[in-house]
């Protein structure tokens, strides 16, 4: 018992240590494609160690929730990394707290805090930004629900620890259709959630194309480090959760001994950098989609989760 | 005796594997506004369509469909798009977006109840007895057949309707290959003939609208006549 409270205490420190350089080495491989030197892959704790030893500015007209907000942003992922497998492969102390649609909430109250503390600002880009994240996050929930049933619907839980042995027992399942439409269905929201390429442009620095970046443009100081640190620590999150419960539970611990969780750590971290490869073509090989149009972008998605739930209700 | 019900299994595997990936390709084709993209989906739909025909021959140890197989990947995927790049080559590097009836959201929701029409259909067909490849290939084939109608319905250029009608040609041999996997081989010559001809034709006539009247755009093609 107190080794499985100790192995998630160790889920979350991972989370939370490596969250930046997931963010640093996905810019730095961006910026290689463009044949460019680009930053160091440590230069996002650099920034948050930065940000936190400087003064905090606060707007006079906001109230609690614009000071609350930083903290939400920053806890919401710890949360959620207590109930997904982030390096064992079996149950620890809290898996049972909350299934994935539980995970969704959570992940989703943070940016809803998000949301509300931009309006709270007064400043007009603000609330521009925060209502295009909800056109973002509204369009991507249906998406977001059909996947999670399906995935439930096929292994009979929604338990993550439960889903995510059904797709390699035996290996064939893993080249169902409905799994494969699946995984699709979700990178398209990892892209959509996590704002990258085709969706938004992270790295961009002009308010009015913003949709992701604004909402955290009045935050300074130790804010700003928190929502950072937060926004990265969400993005690691997401990723745990495609590659550890949708796609494979490969390179998981799977025994008891401390050493085996701790051997996971590379591995997962490799299994990590194998997806940020894919992600950083993917990124560089597309253009930023105009704002009507991510409709579509996510209509794609919506109708690829449609597919692999009817492929998997109607067939075998 | 395990040996060859792993080989089914992992044969069913790969089958329905080929069959969401060409479920997905038909999507595409209802999604894509480019041309050139839409092309190139069709490609990679025929070979799948290959590979499905080349999974079901090595299952049923038909002749029959590997020469399906073998007729599909040079026709559609290598003759057809090599025709159409040289009768309408302009028409397919110049111009980029495709104009649609219905914008692409609404046109994804309705394929969307397409697919499940098309399963709906193929339920009552798919009694117990039968072997898992139909399952498959059948209600896949069948909502590609009306992914396809509803392209050629929505698009309002020659081109994108031509890539449109070929697609549902390759959605009635998806599903054809699992329900009929003795068919005559003189049939699927002449089907895949048909096909080359059909493409070659309709290549030829755009070409000419398109030097006539400036304009593969079919929609506008009414008021162009009261004139």
């Amino acid at each position: 018992m107190t080794n499985r409270i100790l192995f998630n205490v160790i889920q979350i420190l991972v989370v939370m240590a490596f969250a930046p350089l997931v963010k640093g080495i996905l810019n730095r491989l961006k910026e290689n494609i463009q044949s460019k030197r680009g930053p160091s892959i440590f230069q996002p704790y650099r920034d948050i160690w930065k940000l936190f030893h400087k003064d905090e500015v606060i707007p006079e007209q906001s109230s609690w929730i614009f000071r609350a907000t930083p903290y939400m942003v920053f806890v919401t992922p710890i949360f959620v990394a207590l109930l997904i497998p982030v390096l064992t492969g079996y149950p620890l102390f809290f898996a049972f707290m909350g299934d994935m649609l539980g995970g969704g909430f959570i992940l989703a109250l943070g940016g809803f805090f998000a949301t509300l503390a931009a309006v709270d600002t007064g400043n007009p880009y603000g609330p521009m930004g925060a209502s295009r994240t909800r056109m973002v996050g509204f369009l991507a929930e249906p998406v977001f629900m059909i996947v999670f049933f399906t995935v439930s619907f096929v292994a009979g839980s929604t338990i993550p620890y439960i889903v995510h042995k059904h797709w390699v027992t035996p290996l064939a399942n893993f080249f169902e259709p409905s799994h494969v439409l699946l995984m699709l269905a979700f990178v398209m929201l990892i892209i959509a959630e996590g704002g990258r390429i085709p969706v938004d442009n992270p790295s961009g620095h002009f308010e009015l194309a913003m949709i992701d970046e604004s909402k955290g443009l009045e935050y300074s100081g130790r804010g700003a480090a928190l929502m950072k640190w937060g926004g990265s620590m969400k993005f690691f999150v997401l990723l745990c959760i495609f590659l550890n419960v949708l796609v494979t539970p490969w390179g998981l611990a799977q025994g008891e001994g401390i050493g085996e969780v701790l051997l996971a750590i590379p591995l997962v971290l490799v299994k990590i950098f194998i997806f940020i490869l894919i992600l950083a073509v993917i990124e560089s090989s597309f253009a930023k989609l105009r704002l009507f149009r991510i409709t579509e972008f996510l209509g794609a998605a919506f109708v690829t989760s449609v597919a692999a739930m009817i492929t998997r209700l109607l067939e075998i | 005796m395990t040996e060859p019900n792993m080989t089914l299994s992992v044969l069913t595997k790969l089958d329905a594997l080929a069959g969401g990936l060409f479920l997905l390709t038909a999507l595409g084709l209802v999604a894509m506004r480019q041309v050139l993209a839409s092309l190139n989906l069709f490609v990679l739909q025929s070979i799948l369509l290959a590979s499905s025909a080349f999974i079901l021959g090595y299952q049923h140890a038909s002749v029959h469909l590997y020469a399906v197989a073998a007729i599909t990947l040079t026709t559609k995927s290598a003759l057809i798009p090599w025709l159409l790049r040289r009768t309408i080559r302009q028409e397919i590097y110049a111009r980029r977006e495709i104009s649609q009836v219905l914008n692409i959201p609404t046109s994804l929701l309705l394929s969307a109840a397409l697919m499940i029409l098309a399963y709906f259909i193929a339920s009552p067909l798919l009694t117990l007895g039968q072997e898992l490849f139909v399952k498959v290939n059948l209600p896949i084939g069948l909502a590609a057949l009306l992914l396809g109608a509803y392209v050629v319905m929505v698009r309002r250029e020659a081109v994108p309707q031509v890539i449109a009608i070929l697609s549902m040609e390759n959605g009635a041999f998806f599903a054809g290959v699992a329900i009929a996997p003795d068919l005559p081989l003189i049939a699927e010559l002449a089907a895949a003939f048909d096909v080359l001809i059909i493409a070659l034709v309709m290549g030829l006539l755009t070409r000419r609208i398109h030097e006539r009247v400036g304009t593969t755009a079919v929609g506008r093609m009414a008021s162009l006549k009261e004139e």
